[in-house]
């Protein structure tokens, strides 16, 4: 029998530590490990004891690519225990400071982790040199993003300015009306990117996946909604672990997540696109048209794709929120804490992040429970290598550990989120 | 004088959250500048392209929390001629710090299923802890200013530019009325590193003290304030317990909260 073994140390431009194992006999694919080794930081045991209060910022600390993911889902769990909802423009500033967030991480990933795959570069800086415009373009989108971010939270990585009940204090209808021209600006760049992605040369493979997103009639969805799927899932937020599951594998610092029966599942972009498509606006749906995307995507290399439609929609939906923006009269409400517990999901870039706390009477965590996107993807990523390696067995082994990593990347994995970088290992026999 | 070669850049990545390194790709205005000047050489999380070292500066985020980074980090102080320690987790343990005052094997027990699949020391410490360190950028997360003065600072052979004085003195600097003082809001900002440019009081919120500890901070003095603004011995303990909880002055203040 012929022996072979591939190591590659680290998978890069992913965010994070972790890597692949693949394990190969008489050209058989057998065992597939996304091996997570980002060290453990214990967030839900060292939020026990703490305020209410500091939830959100302690636990955007987990991850710096999507704090406003962390810090908001915190926020609305603490609301969810004590009974209040935040309304109004309070709740339209959440979502514009969202849409920053997913403009931000998302070009983050289409311009400087995720195109060089498909045009054969190392690096955005390498890419940059042969196409110097399309780079320069990925940049300003990016930087729009991050305005938004600044102008609401303060900074760009852990912003300071969200509190449960709002915010610390609310922008000026002149403050927010700074950001048009730029958001105009990036909206045009957005659908380009759609546009440029849309060429890209895309491999043969489709899986019948199980979709999870948060889906509102009225939204595409940031932080309120119920949570379902393509296979009948419709579920509270608070109904979240009864139908899911974690289990901790030995080869990971990460657990991994299943849906009922041990099934896999996929969150994140496509989930969020398939299951709410009519939600985007009609702009962003003309662009997902044009670029020959169907209502639902199947392919996970062209999340790149909906990524950058997803980039087009936060664009198009911060100016909706500007252009409607009337400041608040205050700029939290009161919550006054209460014991209890407290649930809640938001769509981060990469897909649905959940918290829930268990607090008592002043508001003090008991316990936490927190699970990201990325653990929860980590089975749907097993299985993609599991069906995409066979395919590729005949190709050299650079050739194939880069269509490896390339197939890892699709989905964006936040590994510092999933607690927890990527180590190729081919095992071929 | 300008060197015959592009000086090589690293970026190393410990136990962190990825905020700090990904303050260099938010430099959306200078980084194909930058990339002109300095060859990043070593950058994982943006590039799969690695060159070997030795490197001319190396920017670690994170902070020692395995075995096996304790060992990676001395490795990494061999190959770098400067090696500059980047936010919280390098520069005093970070967050997760806060394992430093528990038990660690139940903190395992708590987050994990399968407690011996996880191996982890019991402390989370900074890079000085362990090897040389020949700067430490503050913050958490970094301001992206002061990292791209300290990457243009070494690459120039001169002292960084980045003030040890108060969070105060950047409230004068920008015109921020005192949230302590006119609406008695507690705030850090009297004991705290500068370098953020005191966001915090401009949205009306006290600072919490995320670039850690200014030079010589009156601690004692200002708990006292805070206990007759209101604060109870446990809201002291977390405060300083926080982002910064491993940082000396910061670790002795909380301490003195505890019951």
């Amino acid at each position: 029998m012929k022996t072979k073994t591939i190591k590659v140390d680290y998978l890069a431009r992913v965010e994070g530590e972790g890597g692949v194992y693949i394990k190969v006999r008489d050209n058989q694919v057998v065992d597939v490990k996304l091996k997570i080794f980002e060290p453990p930081r214990f967030f839900e045991a060292l939020l026990r004891g703490r305020s209410f209060a500091e939830a959100h910022d302690i636990t955007s600390r987990i991850c710096g690519i999507c704090p406003i993911a962390y810090q908001m889902s915190a926020v609305h769990a603490m609301e969810d225990a004590f009974g209040v909802q935040v309304d109004g423009q309070l709740r339209a500033l959440r979502r514009l400071i969202y849409c920053g967030e997913w403009i931000e991480s998302h070009t983050l990933h289409v311009y400087m982790l995720h195109a060089p795959d498909f045009l054969g570069y190392p690096d955005v800086i390498r890419m940059a040199k042969d196409h110097p415009a399309i780079v320069q373009r990925g940049l300003h989108l990016k930087k729009a993003g991050n305005a938004i971010v600044t102008l609401l939270g303060g900074r760009e990585i852990h912003p300071v300015n969200v509190r449960v009940g709002g915010f610390y204090r609310a922008p000026s209808r002149d403050q927010l009306a700074t950001l048009t021209e730029q958001l105009k600006a990036a909206r045009d760049a957005a659908w380009e990117t759609v546009r440029w992605t849309a060429a890209m040369p895309f491999p043969d493979f489709e899986r019948d996946y199980t979709f999870v997103a948060i889906h509102h009639p009225d939204e595409y969805p940031f932080n309120r909604g119920r949570l379902v799927s393509n296979t009948g899932l419709d579920i509270g937020v608070n109904e979240y672990e009864v139908n899911f599951t974690e289990e901790h594998v030995a080869h990971s610092n990460a657990l991994h997540s299943t849906l009922r029966q041990q099934r896999a599942y996929f969150v994140g972009p496509l989930a969020r696109y398939a299951l709410n498509f009519n939600q985007l606006s009609p702009l962003a749906r003309q662009a997902a048209m044009e670029a020959g995307l169907e209502r639902v995507c199947r392919n996970p290399f062209k999340s790149i794709i909906v990524r950058s439609v997803e980039i087009l929609y936060a664009c198009d939906e911060a100016l909706r929120i500007i252009e409607q923006y009337q400041p608040p009269e205050k700029a939290a409400i009161d919550v006054p804490p209460r014991e209890g517990t407290g649930y809640a999901c938001t769509e981060a870039p990469r897909g649905i992040l959940y918290h829930r706390y268990r607090l008592d009477k002043e508001g003090t965590i008991l316990d936490a429970k927190i699970v990201p996107p990325t653990s929860q993807n980590q089975k749907t990523i097993e299985q993609d290598l599991g069906e995409f390696v066979p395919k590729f067995l005949n190709l050299p082994d650079n050739d194939l550990r880069w269509r490896c990593e390339q197939a890892v990347r699709n989905y964006d994995p936040c590994i510092s989120c999933a607690t927890h970088y990527l180590r190729l290992e081919m095992d071929r026999a | 004088m300008k060197p015959a070669r592009k000086p090589k850049l690293a970026v190393w990545k410990f136990a962190s959250c990825d905020g700090c390194q990904l303050s260099l790709l938010d430099c959306e205005d200078e980084l194909l500048a930058l990339a002109q000047k300095i060859d990043i050489a070593n950058f994982m999380e943006a590039s799969s392209a690695v060159v070997r070292g030795p490197y001319d500066l190396s920017l670690v985020e994170g902070s020692i929390t395995t075995a096996h980074d304790a060992e990676r980090i001395h490795q990494v102080r061999r190959w770098s001629k400067f090696l500059v320690t980047i936010g919280a987790c390098a520069t005093a343990g970070g967050i997760q710090a806060l394992r430093n005052f528990k038990d660690v094997k139940e903190f395992v027990s708590i987050v994990y299923a399968r407690p011996e699949y996880i191996e982890t020391l019991n402390r989370s410490t900074p890079i000085s802890d362990h090897v040389r360190v020949d700067f430490e950028l503050r913050g958490c997360p970094i301001n992206k200013q002061q990292l791209v003065e300290v990457i243009s600072a070494f690459l120039n052979g001169r002292k960084p530019n980045t003030p040890p004085h108060s969070v105060c003195m950047e409230c004068k600097q920008r015109g921020t009325i005192c949230v302590m003082v006119a609406q008695g809001t507690p705030c850090l900002g009297p004991v705290t590193h500068a370098g953020c440019g005191a966001i915090c009081p401009s949205y009306a919120r006290g600072c919490y003290g995320c670039f850690g500890p200014m030079e010589s901070p009156n601690t004692e003095s200002l708990s006292r304030q805070w206990g007759e603004m209101g604060a109870t011995q446990s809201d002291l303990l977390r405060v300083f317990r926080s982002f910064n909880a491993g940082a000396e002055p910061f670790r002795k203040e909380s301490e003195a909260h505890e019951d």
